[in-house]
C-alpha cells in the first residue's frame, strides 16, 4: 500500500491525533509535572470552552457554513446565566431556570443566524459579523460592566469533583456522548452531504435549507454549552469574555481535519484540535520561554500545526 | 461600469447622503465642513486598507486577509520607533513599513498558492504570528512617535485645503480604477477569480497573480498603519486590531462579493465611507455603548439584506 493511499484511508482526525500525542510527549519532557492528574484536570476544564465551541463551529463549517458569531453567543450566554441566576437565586431549580433560558438564548441566536445566511442568503462571513456586533451590545445592555459573581453552588460544582472525579471529566464524558450520538444521527451526515455538493444534496430530495438552519441552531447550542463552562470556570459574568476565542475555534476545527469548504471532518477531531491549542500554551509556559515571547512562539507553533494538519490532511484540502 | 457594479455604488452613496442628513437633523453641526473632514480622514484610513482586502477577495477562490489588523499594528509600531518624532526619519521609517507589509504579504501568499492551505486559516495563523511578534517588540510597554510632518499629512489641511492623506486616498482611489480597468494584471485577477482554471489554461500565471495580491494587501495595510501612526500620534496596543472586520465589510458594502471575480474598488470607498458615517453618527446619539453596538450591529445585517445577498442556488 503506498503512502497516499494509507493517508487517504485513515481518519481525518488522525494526523491531530499525531500532533496532539506529540504536544503531550514535548510537555511531559519539558516538565514531567505537566502530566500530572492536577495539571490535566486544570487543562480541560480551562479548555472545555473551547472544546463545544469548535464542536458547534464544526457542526456549520460541515455544511459550507461558518459563524464567527459564536465568541458573542458565548458572552450572551455567560451574561444571560449570571443575571437570571441572580435573579432566581444561588439554588438548583434557580440554576437549572437559568440554565434552561440561556440554552435558550443561544439556540435563539443561532436560528437568527441560520435564517439570515441561509434564507436570506447573507454572506455567512459578514453577516455572522454582523450578529456578533449585535449580540456583544444585547450582552452589554444586559450587563454593563464585567464582574457579576456566579452563584456559589454552581462554580463549587464546576470545579469541584463527584466520587473522586474531578467534575469536569464528567462534562467531557458527556461531551464526547453527544458527539457519538451526533455522529451516529442522520444529522451529520447529512450536513456533510450538503458541504459536499449543495446541489445534488438538493436534487437528492434533502431539505437543505432546513438541514443548514438547523446546523446553526446547534452551533447556537453548543455556544450556549460554552458558555456554561466559561460561567463554572471564571465564577462571573462578563459580556466580552468571548473577544478571542471565536477565531480559535475555527483553528480548532481546521486542525481536527474540517475543510472549511464544506464535507470534511469529524467532531471528535475538533475536540483533540481544542486540546492541541491548549497543550501548545501550556508547552510554551513550561519550556521557560520569556513571558513576552509566548504569544509569539505560540502562535508559530498553531500555524505550523495548522500546515502540517492540512498538508497530511489528505482530502482536508481546500 | 455595468448596471450590475453601478447598483451598490448608488446605494451606498445615497446611504451616506441620507445618514449625513439625519446626523445634521439630529445633532446641528454633524455635517458642517470640519466633521465631514474628519470622517473622511478616518474613512481614508479604512479605505486604504480595504483596497488590499479588496484585490484579495476579487482574486477569488476564498480569498481574505485576516491578518490586516495585525500588520497595522506592526507597521504602526515600526514605523513610530524609526521616525521617533523627527521628520529626517520618515522616508526610512516608510520603507520599513513597505517592507514589513511585503514580507507578510509574501508569507501569505505563498501559505495559499505553494502549500494550498486555505486563504481564511493561512491569513489567520499570521494574525497569530503578528500578535506574538507585537508583544515581543513592544515588550509591554508602547514606544514611539509619529514624526509632525506625517501628523500634518493625515490631519492638517494642506493642498486645497485638504490634508494629504485625502490626497493620498483619492490617488489609490485612481490608481485601483486604472490597475483593475486597464492593465493586464487587472484581467488577470478578474480572470483568475471568475474562473481558475480557464485562466490557468489561458496562460495566466495564476500562482504569482494570486501572491502578488497578498503582498498588496500587506503593503496596503503597513501604509495605513503609518497614517493610523500620524493619526493618533503614537502606537498603543494592536491599534490595527478593528479594521480586520471592517475591512472587509466595507468591501462588500461596496459591492464585490466575497466569492470573487467581480466588483470594484470605487463601491469600497464608497462602503467606507458608509461604515464611518454610521459609526460616526451612532457616537453623536448620547446612547449607551450597548445601544450603539445593537443598533450598529442591526444596522449592517440591514445594509447586506439591501444589497450584501449572494446570488447563489436558490433551494
Amino acid at each position: 500500500m503506498t503512502l497516499p493511499s494509507l493517508l487517504r484511508k485513515m481518519p481525518p482526525f488522525m494526523p491531530v491525533l499525531i500532533i496532539l500525542i506529540c504536544m503531550f510527549a514535548l510537555n511531559g519532557l519539558a516538565e514531567p509535572n505537566s502530566l500530572s492528574p492536577y495539571a490535566l484536570k486544570g487543562l480541560i476544564s480551562t479548555y472545555l470552552a473551547l472544546m463545544f465551541l469548535s464542536v458547534g463551529q464544526t457542526i456549520v463549517i460541515f455544511a459550507a457554513d461558518i459563524d464567527l458569531s459564536v465568541g458573542a453567543i458565548l458572552g450572551l450566554v455567560n451574561v444571560t446565566l449570571v443575571s437570571m441566576m441572580q435573579v432566581l437565586g444561588g439554588e438548583p431549580a434557580g440554576i437549572f431556570a437559568a440554565m434552561a433560558i440561556a440554552l435558550a438564548v443561544g439556540a435563539g441566536c443561532g436560528l437568527l443566524n441560520g435564517i439570515l445566511v441561509v434564507v436570506l442568503r447573507l454572506q455567512a462571513i459578514v453577516a455572522t459579523f454582523g450578529t456578533s456586533v449585535l449580540f456583544l451590545g444585547l450582552a452589554l445592555w444586559i450587563m454593563p460592566v464585567a464582574g457579576t459573581p456566579a452563584p456559589r453552588l454552581f462554580w463549587r460544582t464546576f470545579g469541584g469533583r463527584i466520587a473522586g472525579i474531578p467534575f469536569a471529566y464528567f462534562v467531557l464524558a458527556g461531551l464526547l456522548v453527544l458527539i457519538v450520538l451526533l455522529s451516529r444521527s442522520r444529522f451529520v451526515p447529512r450536513l456533510l452531504t450538503v458541504g459536499d455538493d449543495q446541489l445534488a444534496a438538493y436534487q437528492t430530495g434533502l431539505p437543505v435549507q432546513s438541514i443548514r438552519v438547523r446546523g446553526y441552531v446547534a452551533c447556537g447550542i453548543f455556544a450556549a454549552l460554552a458558555g456554561f463552562c466559561i460561567t463554572g470556570d471564571t465564577a462571573s459574568g462578563d459580556p466580552n469574555v468571548g473577544g478571542l476565542i471565536t477565531l480559535n475555534s475555527v483553528a480548532a476545527a481546521v486542525l481536527g481535519g474540517a475543510a472549511l469548504s464544506g464535507g470534511v471532518g469529524t467532531l471528535f477531531g475538533s475536540v483533540l484540535g481544542s486540546l492541541v491549542i491548549g497543550l501548545v500554551g501550556s508547552l510554551v509556559f513550561f519550556l521557560g520561554t520569556p513571558s513576552e515571547w509566548q504569544n509569539l512562539v505560540q502562535g508559530l507553533t498553531v500555524l505550523a500545526a495548522l500546515m502540517v494538519g492540512i498538508l497530511f490532511g489528505g482530502k482536508a484540502r481546500a | 461600469m455595468s448596471m450590475a457594479t453601478f447598483r451598490p455604488i448608488l446605494i451606498a452613496g445615497g446611504l451616506v447622503v441620507a445618514l449625513m442628513i439625519a446626523g445634521e437633523l439630529v445633532s446641528p453641526g454633524f455635517a458642517s465642513p470640519e466633521q465631514i473632514l474628519r470622517l473622511s480622514i478616518v474613512a481614508a484610513l479604512l479605505g486604504i486598507v480595504a483596497a488590499g482586502q479588496n484585490l484579495v477577495i476579487l482574486g477569488g477562490r476564498e480569498g481574505i486577509d485576516l491578518s490586516v489588523g495585525g500588520v497595522i499594528s506592526l507597521s504602526a509600531l515600526v514605523a513610530g520607533n524609526v521616525m521617533n518624532g523627527l521628520d529626517a526619519g520618515l522616508l526610512p521609517a516608510i520603507l520599513a513599513c513597505v517592507a514589513v507589509g511585503a514580507i507578510f504579504g509574501l508569507l501569505n501568499g505563498l501559505g495559499v498558492t505553494l502549500l494550498r492551505i486555505p486563504p481564511l486559516v493561512m491569513t489567520l495563523g499570521m494574525l497569530g504570528v503578528l500578535q506574538g511578534l507585537l508583544v515581543v517588540a513592544r515588550n509591554g510597554i508602547p514606544s514611539g512617535r509619529a514624526a509632525p510632518m506625517l501628523s500634518d499629512f493625515v490631519s492638517q489641511p494642506q493642498w486645497l485645503g485638504l490634508p494629504g492623506i485625502l490626497w493620498l486616498w483619492a490617488l489609490i482611489g485612481l490608481a485601483m480604477a486604472g490597475l483593475l480597468g486597464r492593465t493586464v494584471f487587472g484581467q488577470r485577477i478578474f480572470a483568475i477569480g471568475a474562473n481558475e482554471p480557464a485562466a490557468r489554461l489561458a496562460g495566466v500565471p495564476t500562482r504569482l497573480t494570486r501572491t502578488m495580491l497578498y503582498v498588496l494587501s500587506g503593503v496596503f495595510s503597513a501604509i495605513a498603519g503609518l497614517c493610523i501612526l500620524g493619526y493618533s500620534g503614537s502606537s498603543f496596543a494592536n491599534v490595527g486590531g478593528q479594521y480586520m472586520l471592517s475591512s472587509i465589510i466595507a468591501v462588500v458594502l461596496g459591492g464585490t462579493p466575497l466569492s470573487g471575480g467581480r466588483g470594484g474598488y470605487t463601491g469600497t470607498m464608497i462602503g467606507a465611507l458608509l461604515l464611518v458615517v454610521l459609526q460616526g453618527l451612532l457616537t453623536t446619539l448620547s446612547i449607551e455603548e450597548s445601544g450603539r453596538q445593537i443598533i450598529f450591529g442591526s444596522a449592517l445585517i440591514v445594509l447586506l439584506l439591501f444589497y450584501g445577498r449572494s446570488s447563489g442556488m436558490r433551494v
